[in-house]
């Protein structure tokens, strides 16, 4: 059996580099996008365009600060709203493990999770722009929140129960009343996954475009206000990468 | 002259630099059943695994010295060589579970590629199955998939899986500790029988068990192998001070 | 004086009684507070238990309402018209099911191979060491990425490659399209079907590899014959699960699909999926139809969505539960 055996090791030996090869074949689209980025962009940030508003079609020079100032705004407003919902909710999925209403719940956000953007973004329109008659950096945040939720409250759940049992009764021994044991202890314990929780659904709402698309609509100025449009970087990535101009 | 010994010389065998098995020179008579026994961590399943080459498939695991059968030097073979070989049988059995008993058996040589017709393939599944006394019972449910099996009755399907393969040798590590006591009966009756065949080496933490199946017994205490004799006289009158205490149950 | 002495012991007791109510009342209050403050949390936790699960049934009613008027006028048809011409009020929705489903499960047979080799090769060659760490967090990374760099990258450095592409091989060079809509896409999915693969990989009992290993087997023929029968729903599953990512992604696709509302005629040709139609038209719809007709495409994305992740969350909850 000598030839048939290098045979089957030879061949178990190309298997193995096939798989190496095609593992590496997926990073290079990775570093490619991260090279073209870091080459035609880097060279073009400096103060001037983190501060300035972007000039007119045709006019060369401008700069981001709308797009950075109204993402900063949108991600700070979608979490001051998702998270404190989110975690309770979490608080809620982890000390009820078996009742129907925790069931229902643990469905929804299953479903919620896997919601097109574009969908979340179509309702979060009909809910808050169509009714108050214009678009707004608010309608945004609340469509991005409704995506961060899942992922908060998936994670604090998660974090949660793994928890040992016996903090709890260890609270509750001392004659904690319960929302204490869970705001002073429970949640201040898992606050590591809790927290890498909310930096995931931050990243996450970070890059999202599409919700964005007929929310919160982008704006060429400077805004504060968030009941009027407002920009965001990646929707001025969007809109710029898709205009015909070449600027 | 064809002999089924297994003989070792200067047999070393290490996890990176922890040195787990010390300088093990020992003679396995062929057609012999041999206990390997000794407290955990001894060295003595590693040392099994040796055997058949299965020690180096963990990252780190080294070995150096000599083993050879019928007078060949296995570690200069290639170990795929060897398991053909040298047959396993492991402590849970193991069968393969998206595979019918039928499969099963012939697992070995569909694995190396070995092509057989149906005759052939029919052969060596009868064969085999008798030879672990499980044809009868299973005759009918061959193409069904092994999980119906009591744990004994899938521990000789193991076996017979072993030994379709045709082995010179026949390794079994702690093959009834997850076995109640009938099957435990089935399987020992069954090695009685293997033994005309095969030369067994049985790792056991049982005593009874080596005192009842093993012709010989090799003693191993931390990695070195303390007391290697005749099965009766270890038990009844030991050399060495270690290995009575081991019987005894001094410690385990 | 024994009068006097009496009368005092008297006062003194009952002032100390007086004292043990007054304490007694404040504990009392106390735990009065704590117990309404638990109630209250309490209650808070269940109203936002129901406000998830409403805030659900909403976003499903509101798709469904919104769609009546275009299901109203076009009725079951919407799936199979070929035509989707806004302008003449016809509303057909087969060209964006076609270029969904086109896009969508051609990344995916891009992608398998890629994703198989990284679940392989981090589940059963290199589980561990500073190698597969790296390839570990690389691949997660690939996940990170906004979508809309991924489309802006497309535009920029892959739409030209596919042009070139294109003319070599004699087809009309338009650089944007499905097939360009589908790389992107399929790189995009490598991470979702290659996670779940690693962790089924890893599941596979060591002691099913070691019976296969000592019957001969070589390592490729022991992943053969033990690993992949074992992890192959798994496997399915983390495919389904990574289409249900291509199909609903728009940025990316938006991009470079080339936006044409038409039947795709092979896939080099630019088209449009539900998702992307609906970026790009939502803005312009300017009657209630239209407005309505693109809103029945995400109420269809949608269910599509919903369906293909609970096939493929069922399955691994039976996976992990045997």
């Amino acid at each position: 059996m000598e030839a048939p055996i290098k045979f089957r090791i030879g061949k178990s030996k190309i298997y193995q580099a096939l798989a190496i090869v095609l593992a590496i074949g997926c990073v290079v689209p990775l570093i490619a996008i991260l090279l073209y980025i870091i080459k035609s962009g880097a060279s073009k940030i400096n103060w001037h365009f983190l501060t300035s508003i972007p000039k007119p079609v045709g006019e060369s020079g401008g700069g981001i600060a709308n797009a950075l100032l109204g993402s900063m705004i949108v991600i700070f407003i979608s979490s001051i709203i998702a998270i404190p919902i989110g975690i309770l909710c979490g608080v809620f999925l982890s000390e009820n493990r078996k009742s129907k209403l925790a069931y229902y719940t643990r469905l929804s956000v299953d479903v919620l999770q896997g919601v097109p953007s574009i969908v979340v973004g179509i309702v979060a329109y009909f809910w808050l722009v169509k009714p108050f008659g214009g678009f707004s950096a608010l309608s945004g945040s609340i469509a991005l929140a409704i995506m961060m939720l899942p992922i908060v409250i998936r994670s604090t759940e998660e974090t949660l129960k793994l928890l040992p049992n016996s903090i709890r009764e260890a609270a509750f021994a001392l004659g904690m009343p319960f929302h204490r044991v869970i705001l002073k202890v429970i949640i201040p314990c898992g606050i590591n996954g809790i927290l890498s929780g909310v930096m995931l659904s931050v990243a996450r709402i970070a890059g999202e475009t599409a919700p964005l698309l007929f929310t919160a609509f982008g704006n060429p100025y400077i805004a504060t206000d968030i009941t009027k449009p407002m920009q965001t970087l990646p929707l001025l990535i969007f809109n710029y990468a898709t205009s015909p101009y070449n600027d | 002259m064809e002999s089924n010994s297994i003989t070792t010389e200067n047999y070393n065998a290490y996890f990176g630099a922890n040195h787990v098995v010390k300088n093990v020179n020992i003679d396995i008579p062929k057609n012999n059943c041999v206990a390997v026994m000794g407290p955990s961590g001894c060295g003595k399943t590693t040392f099994l695994r040796g055997i058949n080459r299965m020690h180096e498939l963990i990252p780190g695991a080294t070995s150096s010295g000599k083993i050879l059968l019928n007078q060949e030097n296995i570690m200069e073979l290639h170990p795929i060589i060897v398991r053909l070989k040298i047959g396993m049988v492991f402590q849970r059995p193991n069968p393969f579970p998206n595979l019918s008993i039928y499969d099963n058996i012939i697992a070995g040589y569909k694995l190396n590629g070995v092509k057989m017709s149906r005759n052939q393939k029919d052969k060596v599944v009868e064969d085999s199955l008798q030879k672990v006394a499980l044809w009868n019972e299973v005759k009918d449910s061959l193409n069904k998939k092994g999980s119906f099996l009591s744990g004994g009755q899938q521990q000789r399907l193991c076996i017979a899986r072993a030994i379709a393969m045709e082995p010179d040798v026949l390794l079994f590590d702690e093959p009834t500790s997850a076995l109640d006591p009938i099957s435990t009966a089935t399987v020992e009756e069954l090695l009685f029988e293997l033994k005309k065949k095969y030369t067994l080496i049985i790792v056991t933490h049982n005593m009874q068990q080596a005192a009842r199946v093993s012709d010989k017994t090799a003693f191993f205490y931390l990695g070195e192998l303390i007391e290697y004799d005749e099965t009766k006289k270890m038990f009844t009158n030991p050399t060495d001070s270690k290995t009575q205490d081991y019987i005894t149950g001094r410690f385990s | 004086m024994s009068q006097i002495s009496a009368l005092r012991s008297v006062t003194l007791k009952r002032l100390d009684f007086t004292r043990q109510k007054a304490e007694e009342t404040v504990r009392i209050k106390r735990s009065y507070r704590h117990i309404w403050g638990e109630k209250a949390f309490r209650k808070t936790l269940i109203i936002i238990a129901i406000a998830i699960i409403t805030l659900l049934i909403a976003l499903v009613v509101t798709l469904v309402v919104q769609s009546i008027p275009s299901i109203k006028h076009v009725g079951i048809s919407f799936i199979w018209t070929k035509v989707w011409n806004p302008v003449k009020d016809i509303y057909g929705g087969l060209p964006f099911l076609i270029g969904t489903l086109l896009s969508s499960f051609l990344a995916l047979i891009i992608s398998i191979p890629f994703s198989f080799a990284v679940a392989i090769i981090l589940g059963e060659y290199y589980p561990k060491g500073w190698m597969s760490n790296l390839l570990k967090n690389t691949v997660e990374l690939i996940a990170a990425v906004p979508s809309v760099i991924y489309g802006f990258w497309g535009l920029a450095v892959l739409v030209p490659l596919v042009r070139a592409f294109e003319t070599k091989i004699g087809v009309a060079p338009i650089g944007v399209g499905i097939f360009t809509a589908s790389l992107i896409l399929a790189v995009m999915v490598i991470p979702y079907s290659a996670s779940l693969g690693r962790s089924m990989i890893q599941m596979v009992p060591a002691d099913l590899k070691e019976a296969a290993y000592s019957l001969g087997a070589t390592r490729w023929e022991v992943i053969r014959t033990v690993v992949f029968p074992y992890v192959k729903s798994g496997l399915f599953a983390g495919v389904l699960l990574s289409l249900g990512r291509a199909i609903g992604e728009t940025m990316a696709v938006t991009m470079v699909i080339g936006n044409t509302n038409i039947l795709p005629r092979g896939i080099f040709s630019p088209g449009n999926t539900m998702a992307s139609v609906i970026a790009n038209e939502f803005t312009e719809a300017d009657h209630p139809v239209y407005l309505s007709a693109l809103i029945e495409l995400g109420l269809l994305l949608f269910v599509v969505t919903l369906i293909i992740n609970v096939i493929g969350k069922s399955i691994i909850k039976k996976f992990t539960q045997e």
